[in-house]
């Protein structure tokens, strides 16, 4: 579920960006803060780790299809919050620049959806509350299936609404919904077995470890008032997820649900998120007016008109044989170099 | 199999990193900024946009030329790669079936044409990226990624997470080798001993980092990485940093392929 550059706006890239930039900024200074030296290798073979854990598959059970781990809320739970989101994003940006997963545009919000729900809201709303006091096994594999699956089903709804407001693909809301939601949620079942079954494992087998790992030592206690906001937040998401199941008997039914809990029938992409953005580009201002001016008429003309630009003929023509002419220069340059170079040698 | 391969494969790009070409030589901020700034300039373009990204090719076309980069290892990287793109651009033609007239009496789907822009985008990006770590090595980015002003605390993750990737992978390796050597068909390939496994590597980390960290406190760490490498940004990198700029822009602002298909038109009627 790699969100992928060709399908952002640049403007919802640097939103997301933005984002990630302050929430690394913020948990490096936290880090920095109560600097424990010896988490410092730790993080940094951990994330190898994760990394090398991503690429064993697995028989999934019933299906014979093969799976493998996404690894934040293992993460989570032994380094806590601020410096799993670090290994994640971390892991996340190698992954982009040798596998490409993805791209770079988009590295930003595969940080935030893979990132931020397991280690900012999963773990700390949902497997830390549940299990305190020395949890047995069952409790655990509870907590993490519930955890893990909350947060990889935010993570899709992200990618859902990311690839929404950037315009670029002509998926319906719903039908997306509908395509991502379960996918992951059987996702988010395994991956929540599996990491059930991790931190069993390493408990038994290891015990002093949980005791002297950073995770163990106590959180900001109590609820704040943002808790509560990030709570309101993941029950909207979750309330969204389970209602497009209903989406599919009911044409209506998601329009129905979307009213409820936006209070208008349209999700808010149209003018609150679109004018927000819009403000966002302004201070980034990033090739001023052309651009943009163009992709926000093409989402109001979305609804209404087709949005395709006037053709004609003649313009097209001259565009293809334009395009030909080029990719005959770009390989006779590459060729050329390549040429030059290998007389050179 | 595919793991030997990942492994593989991460090792190979490595290797690309160390030549020594013109593109090498630049400085890693130089490059970092050029890829970002073709990056966003790439993916600007409307949706509808096909003709007007085919000049951009050139910048990968030259990256790969002047740094000696095996064409077909960048082209595999393309193909293989991250599916999604394809999995939600494929359904651009089921949704959108206006029809446009492309020359005479061609008629296309204008899904077909959004398609073909997500495609093009995506191998414009992707090979954007792969280029940049072929030619400024993994240490190298995360070195201009701190000096322009990303906290020390992500990069000297980066640095380090980059660093035992190999030595973990192996054990990983070594650790699958055993698994497959020991089950028959699916048996033994399940979620039950995946997760011991896993288990194991992670009790192994743990041990690994102490010894780590035990190494590192008897050479003197206080808690930060200190580099000996030099860097400087010089007078080439400025100019590379711009001409790059300068063309993008360029590029954006004017359909140069239009303009150029336009001026042979003229001349052959």
């Amino acid at each position: 579920m790699h969100m992928a550059d060709a399908l952002l706006s640049p403007a919802v890239g640097a939103t997301f960006w933005a984002g990630t930039l302050a929430t690394i900024a913020y948990c490096s200074k936290k880090l920095k803060e109560n600097l424990d030296e010896k988490s410092i290798p730790l993080m940094g073979v951990l994330g190898a780790f994760i990394f090398a854990a991503q690429m064993i598959n697995f028989t999934i059970p019933a299906t014979g299809s093969s799976g493998h781990l996404g690894g934040g809320m293992i993460l989570a739970i032994i380094l806590g919050p601020h410096a799993a989101f670090l290994v994640m994003a971390s892991v996340l940006t190698v992954q982009s620049l040798f596998f490409a997963d993805g791209g770079l545009l988009a590295l930003g919000c595969n940080i935030w959806n893979l990132g931020i729900y397991p280690c900012f809201i999963a773990y700390p709303l949902i497997y830390k509350p549940l299990t305190r006091n020395n949890p047995g096994n069952g409790r655990i594999l509870f907590a993490s299936l519930l955890s893990s699956g909350i947060g990889l089903q935010m993570g899709a709804f992200s990618v859902v609404i990311e690839t929404l407001l950037s315009g670029k693909s002509e998926l319906p809301f719903g039908t997306f919904l509908l395509l991502m939601q379960p996918i992951h949620l059987g996702i988010g079942i395994v991956e929540g077995i599996v990491t059930a079954g991790v931190i069993g494992y390493v408990r038994t087998v290891r015990p002093e470890l949980f005791e002297s790992v950073p995770s163990s030592r106590p959180l900001a206690a109590g609820i704040s008032p943002k808790n509560v906001l990030v709570t309101f937040v993941i029950l909207a998401a979750i309330t969204g997820g389970a209602l497009s199941w209903f989406a599919s008997t009911f044409p209506d039914g998601l329009e129905w649900s979307i009213e409820k809990v936006y209070g208008k029938a349209e999700l808010p992409e149209k003018d609150g998120i679109v004018s927000v953005l819009k403000r966002v580009q302004e201070k980034i201002a990033f090739l001023p007016d052309y651009a943009f001016k163009k992709s926000e008429n093409e989402i109001k003309q979305e609804g209404a008109a087709p949005s395709w630009p006037g053709v004609d003929m003649g313009t097209s023509l001259s565009g293809i044989l334009g395009a030909l002419i080029v990719i005959g220069v770009i390989m006779i340059i590459g060729v050329g170099i390549r040429a030059v170079r290998r007389n050179k040698s | 199999m595919t793991f030997d391969k990942e492994y593989f494969n991460i090792g190979y790009l490595d290797r690309l990193s160390y030549r020594d070409t013109v593109i090498h030589r630049l400085d890693s901020r130089a490059k970092v900024i050029a890829t970002t700034i073709f990056i966003i300039t790439v993916i600007s373009y409307p949706k509808y946009e096909v003709i007007s990204l085919v000049p951009f090719f050139i910048f990968p076309v030259l990256l790969i030329t002047l740094s000696d980069t095996p064409f077909k290892f960048v082209l595999k990287k393309i193909l293989v790669v991250s599916p999604f793109a394809v999995f939600i651009g494929i359904f651009n033609p089921l949704f959108d079936t206006r029809t446009v007239t492309l020359a005479h009496n061609a008629l296309i789907s204008a899904g077909w044409i959004s398609l073909l822009s997500i495609m093009m985008k995506f191998a414009l990006t992707i090979s954007a990226a792969i280029l940049l770590v072929a030619t400024t090595s993994f240490p190298g980015v995360c070195n201009a990624l701190q000096r322009l002003g990303i906290p020390a605390p992500f990069t000297s993750q980066l640095f380090f997470l980059y660093r035992y990737i190999f030595v973990l992978m192996e054990e990983a390796m070594r650790i699958v080798r055993a698994r497959d050597l020991r089950s028959f068909g699916n048996r033994g390939t399940g979620i039950k001993v995946f997760a011991r496994l896993i288990g194991i590597l992670l009790v192994r980390t743990f041990e690994r980092a102490e010894r780590i960290y035990e190494a590192m406190l008897s050479r003197g760490f206080g808690g930060n990485m200190p580099s000996m490498r030099q860097f400087r940004f010089t007078i080439s990198d400025a100019v590379f940093v711009f001409l790059t700029m300068a063309f993008f822009f360029a590029l954006r602002f004017y359909n140069i392929t239009e303009m150029i298909g336009r001026l042979i038109q003229g001349i052959t009627v």
